[in-house]
């Protein structure tokens, strides 16, 4: 362990509030959307607590709509597409590649107080009025109701923005700051994952950034282009809102594919299968990411020309996940698995994000949708694949590189129970809404018919069980961080150049600079691996 | 747009090499990825709005043709041509700044200012015409005799694309006098030089921009 790290080289609250070190500024990201991810996680335990009994338990139908819309915008705006890229992937995405920093330091950090910025004004809304909405702000009504959805659509406006410049910035730095010896086929694939994410970033947030200030504009001037009362047209907001919001589904969840292809190859102590495949297969869902957003308007009145082509098209996102998913699998196949915490979430991601993927299908086609639409299969749907996929893809990259980024190792034992618990309150919680929704609960609901009570009540004690597993999980990494430094500087054994300096690392991440000369998932001959097995022993 | 700004200050502020690139080659390439990458989001953005308003133009298509009667041409063609003389001073100032040349430099800096301010004082005159008319966007739409309804759209549109082109010039005038600021200070150099060309390529763009919004707005048949 050198004796000044990034941590501690500057002290002081300015040296963290103007810093332009990408590990300072994806640290304070850190911080700040799991604070998001907290209020997030309040509003969902309130909602599911209301849903308790059919009418109300402890809040009015009013309140409910805020609080429902509220969670939506907050954990995605605020958690889950920041969360992975400007959190860890700042942390790690320059050490990945051998480099100093991010390409545009000062970008960087612009970029987090915009965040802040954007952060900020969502929650004065809370203050203002609240919104109703739900988090898609569907015209007409977003355009007729009361509250205070202008500062709303501003606030993303400016996390827009913000969501551009880390992906300008990873793009920068993928090109122009690899470390020598890395061409683009020895990148780990985190890498190859931030690429396609930063790619929908660029394309798809100006379109929203053009929505919401079309939205504010027919607020403030009435300028008829989404209200039908001036000659607008309401389902044309809905084309422009998925265009962005169903890529951005890929971008929340590219990042978390990215983590498991970095997590699976060390635990399983084997090369990455199908490393090629893997890679296209991100730049693939990428590209095809633009080409399926009708698929949340099959029954919005669009053609039906469109919603087959949007439906087949949907179909095709399948396979490069599916080829993910098999690699992962066929990578793990004959290996030594070594099931620490970040293993255990990455199995767990495997599961769920299956069952995510799958009853997306059921989703895509025409005809099954019209049953299954607005209801809480959609929920749970969406769950398995953001909360049991990017939520659990992020558990396993915040324990996989949490001793890198603080130096301190945490309790594997209660990581472990806590796991447990985050996947039976997970299951728990959100199976029990497949069936639900299959049989007819319409989300969004604030009052239920009384045969819907028994799965309520089932969803609601899991979201007790799933809340008990995080605030285990928050209780041990905090105390690791009251504990000396004791992270060695590579602990899981991992190849890729983040491992190669200290723990934590220095303020210019490297010594020396790296020389490349191998793939990212060469492990060493036998011999060492046997040293590490006496490790694990 | 605060995009546009933080791209051009991010290389303008540092005339020396930063500390994580390797010479001023790399760092020049880097920076001009990311405003190609940034001009790409622009493009998205007036894009958005160029679908909203074929899409309205379609369902209101004989109000659109009554309200481009409106406009002056000869006022807009005006603007066509400043601005793109603009660029033409722009480019040369690029290209003043790669030969080192300091004073052509500040010449044609202060040159494309002035066609800025020009082009702006133009729009300025065009927007109080139409607000005395009552020619206003959406809700605020005062102008009585229109031989069909949808008119006020035509106007939302007009203004909302003319006036997020016009907050683009505006920031591009504040780059360029930052420009200026640090031409006379004689920052650039044959070596470095690369705020010059970010700069110039933000200023084509927004050139561009306008070449597609004239025909939109002022010619329709």
């Amino acid at each position: 362990m050198t004796a000044a790290s990034y941590l501690t080289e500057q002290r002081g609250l300015r040296s963290w509030l103007f810093t332009l070190d990408h590990k300072r500024i994806g640290v304070m990201y850190l911080w700040s959307t799991l604070l998001a991810f907290f209020l997030g996680g309040v509003l969902a335990m309130l909602i599911r607590l209301e849903l308790l009994t059919p009418t109300r338990t402890l809040m009015d139908a009013d309140t409910y709509n805020k609080v429902f819309t509220l969670h939506g915008a907050v954990m995605i705006f605020l958690f889950i597409i920041p969360s992975i890229p400007a959190a860890l992937g700042n942390f790690v995405l320059p050490l990945l590649l051998g480099a100093r920093d991010v390409a545009f330091p000062r970008l960087n950090l612009a970029s987090y107080y915009l965040y802040v910025l954007g952060a900020l004004m969502a929650l004065a809304s809370m203050i203002t009025g609240g919104i109703d909405t739900g988090w898609t702000f569907y015209t007409p009504y977003s355009t007729s109701t009361g509250g205070a959805v202008n500062l709303v659509t501003l606030a993303v406006f400016v996390l827009g923005f913000s969501s551009i410049f880390t992906g300008v910035n990873f793009i920068a730095t993928t090109h122009k700051l690899r470390a020598p010896g890395m061409s683009w086929f020895r990148m780990p694939l985190f890498v190859w994952g931030m690429y396609a994410t930063a790619i929908i970033q660029i394309l798809a947030t100006p379109v929203l950034g053009i929505t919401v200030l079309l939205l504010f504009m027919e607020r403030v001037f009435g300028v008829g282009i989404f209200d039908p009362k001036l000659g607008g047209d309401p389902v044309l907001f809905q084309h422009f809102f998925w265009f962005y919001s169903h890529p951005a589904v890929y971008i929340m969840i590219l990042p978390g594919m990215a983590i498991i292809s970095e997590v699976i190859p060390v635990f399983s102590r084997r090369p990455i299968f199908g490393y090629r495949a893997i890679a296209f297969s991100s730049v693939a869902i990428a590209g095809v990411s633009f080409l399926v957003w009708g698929h949340h308007m099959f029954v919005s009145g669009q053609s039906v020309l469109a919603s087959a082509l949007f439906s087949f098209l949907t179909f095709l996102v399948a396979i490069p996940s599916a080829v993910k998913v098999f690699n992962w699998v066929a990578t793990m196949y004959k290996g030594s698995i070594w099931l620490q915490a970040p293993m255990i979430y990455a199995i767990m991601f495997l599961l769920l994000f299956a069952i995510g993927g799958l009853t997306g299908l059921f989703l895509g086609s025409l005809a099954t949708d019209v049953h299954l639409h607005d209801t809480y299969f959609v929920v749970a749907h969406f769950h398995y694949v953001m909360m049991g996929g990017v939520f659990i893809a992020f558990l396993a990259g915040l324990h996989y590189w949490w001793p890198k980024m603080f130096g301190r190792m945490y309790s594997e034992r209660w990581s472990r129970i806590a796991a447990a618990l985050v996947f039976v309150g997970f299951n728990t919680t959100f199976l029990a809404q497949f069936v639900m929704g299959s049989r007819g609960m319409p989300r969004r609901y604030y009052n239920y018919l009384p045969e819907f009570q028994p799965l309520h009540v089932v969803s609601t004690v899991g979201s007790w069980i799933l809340a008990l597993g995080l605030v285990i999980t928050a209780g041990y990494l905090l105390a690791s961080l009251r504990k000396r430094p004791d992270a060695p500087p590579n602990p899981w054994g991992g190849m890729t150049l983040e491992w190669q300096t200290s723990s934590p690392p220095p303020t210019h991440n490297f010594e020396t600079v790296p020389v490349v000369d191998r793939g990212p998932y060469d492990f060493p001959p036998l011999e060492a691996e046997e040293e590490l097995a006496g490790r694990r022993a | 747009m605060s995009g546009s700004h933080t791209v051009v200050e991010h290389g303008a502020q540092e005339p020396f090499l930063q500390h994580h690139f390797h010479d001023l080659g790399q760092q020049a390439e880097a920076s001009k990825i990311g405003m190609w990458l940034f001009l790409v989001t622009e493009i998205l953005l007036f894009g958005g709005l160029f679908v909203g308003y074929g899409i309205m133009r379609m369902l209101h298509s004989q109000a659109f043709h009554e309200g481009h009667l409106h406009l002056d041409r000869s006022l807009g063609a005006l603007n066509t041509v400043v601005l793109l003389v603009s660029s033409f001073t722009m480019a040369m100032a690029v290209h003043s700044a790669r030969t080192g040349n300091r004073q052509r430099l500040i010449l044609f800096l202060a040159a494309t200012l002035a066609f800025a301010g020009v082009f702006l004082g133009v729009k300025y005159v065009e927007y109080s015409h139409k607000f005395h008319d009552g020619l206003l966007p959406g809700r605020f739409y005062r102008h009585a005799g229109d031989s069909v309804p949808g008119v006020a759209v035509f106007f939302s549109f007009y203004f909302v694309m003319t006036g997020l082109h016009g907050l683009h010039v505006l920031a591009g005038m504040v780059a360029i006098s930052w420009l200026l600021r640090r031409a006379v200070r004689g920052d650039f150099s044959a070596t470095y030089y690369a705020p010059v060309d970010l700069t110039g390529l933000y200023w084509h763009l927004v050139d561009m921009i306008w070449i597609y919004l004239f025909p939109l707005l002022y010619l329709i048949s």
